[in-house]
């Protein structure tokens, strides 16, 4: 089990080493000159020296293998260098925005878990019901909306039924954990609801097939009670396929919450990155994007690790054993 | 459900030499067959249906817009839904429905094109690489990995940037994500395939490695790569409009659903909901046709659940 887990992570480190190349050459070749954004004016306000000592004192002078060596020394070192556009380091601007985006995630999957799973039950344990034919006909609509529309309706029914405002601050979980659930409840939302209808969905099907299995008629036939039929019996053994659907979900919220964040203007990584692009604030960007990837991969391997835990038939036999 | 004396087949049959096949019964004409099919999956046939009318505003678009989706009415801006603008007219006083039906084009090509481009490539890549095997098989699997580590929107936000905004790069930008998506399906079937007798049989007549993969492995991988073709159609759709809105895909004062939203914040709230809710309406409608289509498909093409149809 050990040697896997640690094959696993060097493969991951291999993929982030290539995303980080990736990112790399992507900034390189997106047009624009970080070294006149970073100035601020435009082409030509300045004199060509005067570039060419910013570029220097950046390091954009160097041939593109030396500066992409330097900086894969700096990320061993953790070291995110310093934004062109914000000019903190990367590392503390990140400090300062991932708190609201690890929110939002963590409420939009609450959410989505907490009501998905038992909606996913239910529809399956009365399929054909009238709850299960509406239940189906929310997920399935739930699958379309785009979550930034969701957002964007969100705020218009908030403003028009309740007066509702941007709020002007976020406040952060640690300061005033009520106002920043309550400012925070509504991006949520909006994100959560594509993952609520995808596990919804996923439930239902999973457990329409595992009550049609012999041992829940057993279990049935043996006169145990029917919620223990259904949760201990049934919902236990389809839950895996809905972990690892959770575990993929929970990454690519991350990616997804770009667009909900610049609706509600929350300053999360999401609305960081979009700038650092769209900025050619190559540290920021590079390091962000690692960043997510990095989330990414390790959410991978969490959801492998407890695939195993949550079904002993498929845990990996190490060579030894 | 018996066989329909379909005119076609019966005359088919009576044309055929008398042998065993004749005892079959006469295969359905195309038409019956796919009325079948859309009887057998009606909400499969609603979601091609509602496809159909979109693209055909698509196409229309300069007959069936009442007005330049570009030029406004200074006089009227913000108008409510009315006789005249039947969904009101936005901040240059556009005719919101004209910026649809012109939108449509926009989202129906970006979605089309890009899962059409990201399958082809991601498929050509899984089927190739995952047929050879070897050091091949290793890179472009380290590759796809990397390329899955990104988010999705936000390596299609980065390739836009990279490429500049026009319609043509925001297809490619958002087939890049889902080249991987697409490789990894493939590569799973040809692994499959690739231990089958019929494959085997294949290369022991002595078939060339490319007549393998054109004429026996390619049309097996064809079902697969068909249903995520459709479930990715909409999330291009949806992940175009998110450029969009973002700024990094169409520009003004060209006419996209997501580009309609993207003025539109709590300001307009109160003012003019109509510019918010009805391109995301469109969205809905165009991306749930195309899940439901695809749902359909699947249906359709898994043998488990195929019904009768030859």
């Amino acid at each position: 089990m050990f040697g896997y887990v640690v094959q696993r992570l060097l493969s991951g480190l291999a993929t982030l080493f290539l995303v980080a190349l990736m990112v790399f050459v992507i900034m390189r070749v997106l047009p624009g000159d970080a070294a006149v954004m970073m100035t601020g004016a435009g082409a030509g306000a300045i004199s060509d020296a005067e570039l060419a000592e910013v570029r220097a004192r950046l390091g954009l002078d160097q041939p593109l293998p030396v500066q992409f060596v330097a900086w894969s020394a700096e990320i061993a070192r953790l070291n995110l260098g310093t934004s062109l556009y914000t000019g903190n380091p990367v590392i503390e601007d990140v400090a300062q925005r991932f708190p609201f985006t690890l929110q939002i995630v963590v409420m939009a999957m609450l959410i989505a878990v907490f009501l998905g799973i038992p909606a996913g039950v239910l529809s399956a344990r009365f399929a054909g019901s009238w709850f299960d034919q509406i239940l189906r006909a929310l997920s399935i609509g739930g699958l379309a909306a785009p979550s930034f529309w969701v957002g964007l309706l969100l705020i218009l029914g908030l403003v028009y039924f309740f007066q509702w405002s941007a709020p002007l601050f976020w406040e952060p979980f640690w300061v005033s954990p009520l106002q920043s659930l309550s400012q925070l409840i509504w991006p949520a939302i909006a994100v959560g609801l594509r993952q609520l209808a995808l596990i919804a969905r996923m439930t239902r099907s999973i457990m329409l097939e595992v009550l049609g299995e012999d041992y829940i008629r057993t279990a049935r036939a043996k006169g145990l009670a029917e919620g223990a039929v259904v949760i201990r019996h049934g919902l236990r053994n389809a839950l895996m396929p809905v972990v690892t659907l959770i575990g993929f979900e929970f990454s690519a919220l991350f990616g997804g919450l770009i667009v909900t964040e610049a609706v509600f203007n929350v300053p999360g990584l999401g609305q960081y990155v979009v700038n650092a692009i769209l900025n050619r604030d190559y540290p920021a960007a590079q390091g962000i994007v690692l960043i997510l990837a990095g989330i990414v991969v390790i959410g991978n391997l969490t959801v492998d690790l407890l695939y195993g835990w949550l079904d002993p038939r498929t845990r990996v036999r190490t060579a030894k054993a | 459900m018996s066989a329909p004396p379909a005119a076609a087949g019966s005359a088919a049959a009576i044309a055929e030499p008398a042998d065993a096949t004749t005892l079959l019964p006469p295969r359905p004409g195309r038409l019956s067959r796919l009325l079948r099919m859309a009887r057998q999956q009606p909400l499969g046939a609603m979601g091609a249906l509602v496809l159909l009318v979109m693209a055909v505003f698509a196409v229309g678009a300069p007959y069936l817009a009442p007005f330049d989706p570009a030029e406004g009415d200074p006089t009227a801006l913000y108008v409510p839904p009315n006789a005249k603008y039947w969904l009101g007219t936005d901040a240059f006083g556009r005719d919101t429905l004209s910026r649809l039906i012109w939108g449509a084009r926009v989202s129906l090509m970006v979605g089309l094109g890009a899962s059409l481009l990201g399958v082809v490539i991601g498929a050509a890549i899984g089927i190739v690489t995952g047929y050879h095997g070897g050091w091949a098989d290793t890179v472009a699997q380290r590759v796809m990995d990397a390329l899955l580590a990104f988010p999705m929107l936000l390596l299609a936000l980065a390739m836009a940037a990279v490429l500049g905004p026009s319609l043509q790069n925001v297809i490619i930008a958002l087939a890049m994500p889902i080249i991987p998506r697409a490789a990894r399906i493939a590569r799973s079937s040809v692994l499959v395939l690739k231990a089958t007798p019929f494959i085997e049989a294949a290369r022991a007549t002595g078939c060339s490695d490319a007549r393998i993969l054109l004429r026996h492995v390619l049309p097996n991988t064809f079902a697969p790569l068909l249903v995520i073709a459709t479930a990715y159609l909409g999330l291009a759709i949806v992940q175009e409009a998110a450029l969009d809105y973002l700024g990094a895909g169409i520009q003004e004062p060209q006419a996209s659903w997501g580009l309609m939203m993207s003025g539109a914040a709590t300001a307009l709230a109160l003012t003019a909901p109509w510019i918010v809710i009805f391109p995301g309406i469109a969205i809905c409608l165009t991306v749930l046709a195309s899940n439901l289509l695809g749902d359909a498909i699947r249906d359709l093409l898994d043998p488990k659940l195929r019904r009768d149809y030859p």
